[in-house]
C-alpha cells in the first residue's frame, strides 16, 4: 500500500507533505512516496521528531492510490485536505 | 450599540498581547501543542483541514459599519479575502496564519471586537433574535441583557472551565428569531399581566448528537434576577455536570439525567443565597448599558405604500425582494432589510471583503452605520427608510446581494462541512449549491414559501439539521458521503425536532429528492396559507417518504456516485 506521511505546518496550519530531503513541503507530488511497513515506521518517526521539533503538528501516515502518476489519498477526507476545498470560494 | 470603555478596551488588548507572548513561546518551543492549543482555543483558534481557523465574536450579531470595514481589512490583509458568517452569528476566517493571530486580535481590539470565549468549555458570545430593538412584534429590546450578559460571562473565572460549552440565546419578541429553546439555556421576555416585562427561562435546549428542546425551568423572573439565575444555573451545571464523558457533559444530559423539577430544585437553592447579592441589577446599572442602545435619530415619517402585491406588475423582482427580505420595522417610515448571503452557486455566509466593504457604505448610507448577523448566515440593514428600498435594493442587486430567498428554501444554513471542518464526515456545502441551483431557475420557491433547509456535514449539527423544516444529514458509509433526510424540525417559538424520513441518498439524489418533497407538499397542502411545516405537521410522514422513495420504499444502496474531484 502507498503511503505519504501529511502534517499541518505549525507556523500556518496549512497541509504539508514530508519529501526525501526531510523538508516539508505542499505538494502532494513532491513528497515520499512509500510502500512497506519499514520504511513507513522510519517517516513517521521522523514526522514525530518534527512534531517535537515544533515544524508541524499531528504528522500521520494516509493511504494513497497512485493513477497515471497522480497521487489521490483513499479517504475522503484526505483527499481534501491534499487538494483542497471542492468548493470555489468567495473573492 | 455597545462601545468598549476604558476597562473593556484595557482587557482586549492586554489580552491580545497575552496571546503574542503564548504564540512566540509555542513558536520556539517553550509549549508543546498540547499545552498551547487549550490557549489558542480560548481565543477562537481552531487547526482545521487546511489552515487555522479564527472565529470572532459579533455581539449578540450586532455590528457597525466601522467593524465590517474592519473584518474585511482582516480578510483581505491577513486570509484568502473573504469570511464567512456562522450559524452563531459570528464569522469565521478560514486560512489564518498562527504567526498573525496576535496581530489579528489588536486589529479587532482597535474597533471594539474580540475573539474570546469564541471557542472552548466556556459560555459563548450570546446570540439574540437578528431583529432586536427594531422589529415591529417586539416586547422588549433584548440588547441590554445581552450586553449585561456578555460582560457577566466574559474571562469570568469561574465559568472558565466548565465541563462543557455553554450558549445562551435572548429574545424579546413572541416570533422566535433566535432559537430560544435550542440552547443551553433560553431566555424570553414577555409582558406580565400587569405590563411588567421580565423572563421566561429556558434550559438544557441543544442539537449535536443529542438533540433536546429545552424545557421551562421558571416560567417568569423580574429582569433584575435574571443574571443571578444564570449563575445558578450555570453554578448546578458546574457542579453536577459530567466531566467523563465529552458526549455527556452538555447541560441538557445533566437536565435530562435528574429531571427538570430536580434541576429546578437545585437551581432554586442555589438562586436563593445569591439572588440579592452583587448580581441584582441595581437600575442604574441597567440605565448606564440601556444608554448605548437608544434609537438613532429617525425622521418623522409615514408608512410607504410598499404592499408587495401593488407593486408586482410594475416591477415583480423589486416585489419579490421586498416580500421575502424586507421586515416590518417599529418605526413607522422604516424597515428592516435582509441581505442575502445565499445567491444560488454561491457558498451560504460567506462574503468577500469588497463585498463587506460596499456594504458598510450602504449601512452608512441607509442605515445608520448599523447592521447585524443573522443565525441563518444572512447579514440584516435594521434601520432603511421605506422610500429608500428601492434605491437599495438596485444597490444589493449589482453586488449579487439581493437574492429574494429570505426563508425560502435556497436560504439554506450549511456548515462548513468537509470542505474546511476537522470534524466533519461530509460535505455539507456543495449540497446547498446542488439545491439552490436546482430551483434558482424557477418561480416555485416563491410559490412554495416559507421553507428552511439546513444542512449539517456530521452529527455535531453545526448546521442545525434537526430544526430544519427539511434537515440534511451527511453521514459516512464505507468511506462514501450520504445524506439522511428530515423533515418537520423547526427551531421558532413552536420549536420541533425533525423526524427522519430514511436511509441516506447520495449527493447527486437530493435535489430531486427535495423536489418531491416540495412537489407533494403544494399538492397537499390546506391553501396557499398553509406552510410547508403545517402540512407536515397535519399530514405525517408517509405521505413525504413516498415522495422521496417511491411506493415500494427505499431501496438498498451499495456505493455513492459522486468522488471528490
Amino acid at each position: 500500500m502507498a503511503q505519504v506521511l501529511i502534517a499541518n505546518r505549525l507556523s500556518d496550519g496549512l497541509v504539508v507533505f514530508l519529501a526525501a530531503d526531510g523538508a516539508w513541503v505542499e505538494s502532494i507530488a513532491a513528497g515520499v512516496l512509500i510502500d512497506d511497513d519499514r520504511a513507513a515506521g522510519e517517516l513517521l518517526d521522523q514526522g514525530l521528531a518534527d512534531a517535537d521539533n515544533n515544524l508541524v503538528i499531528d504528522p500521520i501516515l494516509i493511504n494513497v492510490t497512485v493513477r497515471d502518476g497522480t497521487r489521490t489519498p483513499d479517504a475522503i477526507r484526505e483527499a481534501i485536505r491534499a487538494a483542497g476545498p471542492t468548493v470555489s470560494v468567495e473573492t | 450599540m455597545y462601545r468598549y470603555d476604558e476597562f473593556d478596551q484595557q482587557l482586549v488588548n492586554e489580552r491580545a498581547e497575552q496571546f503574542r507572548r503564548q504564540v512566540r513561546r509555542r513558536m520556539n518551543g517553550e509549549l508543546t501543542e498540547d499545552q498551547f492549543k487549550p490557549l489558542r482555543l480560548m481565543n477562537g483558534l481552531y487547526l482545521q483541514l487546511h489552515a487555522y481557523m479564527l472565529r470572532v465574536n459579533v455581539p449578540y450579531g450586532c455590528l457597525s459599519a466601522r467593524q465590517l470595514r474592519q473584518l474585511a481589512h482582516i480578510a483581505r490583509k491577513y486570509d484568502k479575502g473573504y469570511g464567512h458568517f456562522t450559524t452563531r452569528q459570528n464569522i469565521q476566517y478560514n486560512w489564518i496564519r498562527l504567526e498573525d493571530a496576535a496581530d489579528i486580535l489588536t486589529d479587532l481590539a482597535a474597533v471594539g471586537m474580540n475573539a474570546m470565549q469564541s471557542s472552548g468549555n466556556c459560555v459563548r458570545n450570546v446570540t439574540a433574535d437578528h431583529y432586536a430593538g427594531r422589529a415591529r412584534d417586539e416586547l422588549q429590546d433584548p440588547r441590554v441583557w445581552c450586553e449585561l450578559l456578555r460582560q457577566y460571562s466574559i474571562l469570568n473565572p469561574e465559568f472558565s472551565y466548565l465541563p462543557r460549552k455553554f450558549k445562551i440565546a435572548v429574545t424579546g419578541a413572541p416570533k422566535d428569531r433566535a432559537a430560544v429553546a435550542l440552547h443551553d439555556i433560553g431566555l424570553r421576555m414577555y409582558l406580565n399581566e400587569g405590563g411588567e416585562p421580565g423572563f421566561e427561562v429556558i434550559v438544557g435546549g441543544g442539537q449535536g448528537r443529542t438533540p433536546v428542546i429545552g424545557k421551562t425551568i421558571r416560567e417568569w423572573i423580574e429582569p433584575e434576577h435574571v443574571i443571578s439565575y444564570v449563575e445558578a444555573i450555570l453554578r448546578i451545571y458546574n457542579l453536577y455536570g459530567r466531566r467523563d464523558n465529552i458526549y455527556k457533559a452538555r447541560i441538557k444530559i445533566l437536565v435530562n439525567a435528574l429531571g427538570i423539577d430536580k434541576y429546578r430544585e437545585l437551581v432554586e437553592a442555589e438562586w436563593l443565597q445569591i439572588r440579592d447579592g452583587v448580581l441584582k441589577i441595581a437600575p442604574e446599572e441597567l440605565a448606564r448599558i440601556d444608554a448605548y442602545f437608544q434609537p438613532p435619530a429617525y425622521e418623522q415619517l409615514a408608512d410607504q405604500d410598499t404592499e408587495p402585491s401593488q407593486l408586482h406588475d410594475a416591477d415583480p423582482a423589486f416585489a419579490a425582494w421586498l416580500q421575502s427580505n424586507v421586515a416590518e420595522h417599529k418605526v413607522v417610515g422604516y424597515a428592516i432589510v435582509n441581505v442575502s448571503l445565499k445567491s444560488p452557486g454561491k457558498i451560504p455566509g460567506d462574503l468577500s471583503a469588497q463585498k463587506m466593504d460596499a456594504l458598510a457604505d450602504l449601512a452608512d448610507q441607509y442605515s445608520f452605520g448599523e447592521l447585524r448577523v443573522s443565525h441563518r448566515q444572512n447579514l440584516v440593514l435594521v434601520d432603511v427608510k421605506q422610500s429608500d428600498l428601492h434605491a437599495l435594493w438596485q444597490a444589493l442587486g449589482a453586488l449579487d446581494l439581493a437574492t429574494p430567498n429570505i426563508g425560502l428554501a435556497s436560504d439554506i444554513i450549511a456548515c462548513p462541512g468537509l470542505d474546511f471542518c476537522a470534524l466533519a464526515n461530509t460535505r455539507s456545502i456543495p449540497v446547498a449549491q446542488d439545491i439552490a441551483l436546482h430551483f434558482a431557475n424557477s418561480t416555485k420557491l416563491q410559490h412554495v414559501g416559507d421553507l428552511t433547509i439546513n444542512i449539517s456535514g456530521c452529527m455535531n449539527a453545526c448546521g442545525h439539521h434537526h430544526v430544519g423544516n427539511i434537515g440534511i444529514l451527511g453521514v459516512d458509509k464505507r468511506g462514501q458521503e450520504f445524506f439522511q433526510l428530515t423533515l418537520g424540525g423547526s427551531s421558532d417559538e413552536h420549536a420541533s425536532l425533525g423526524d427522519r424520513v430514511g436511509p441516506g441518498l447520495p449527493q447527486s439524489e437530493v435535489p430531486g429528492a427535495i423536489e418531491r418533497i416540495v412537489d407533494t407538499y403544494l399538492e397537499i397542502r390546506d391553501g396557499k396559507d398553509e406552510c410547508f411545516l403545517n402540512t407536515y405537521r397535519r399530514c405525517g410522514m408517509e405521505v413525504f417518504r413516498t415522495a422521496v422513495y417511491g411506493p415500494a420504499g427505499p431501496a438498498r444502496r451499495v456505493t455513492a456516485t459522486r468522488q471528490v474531484a
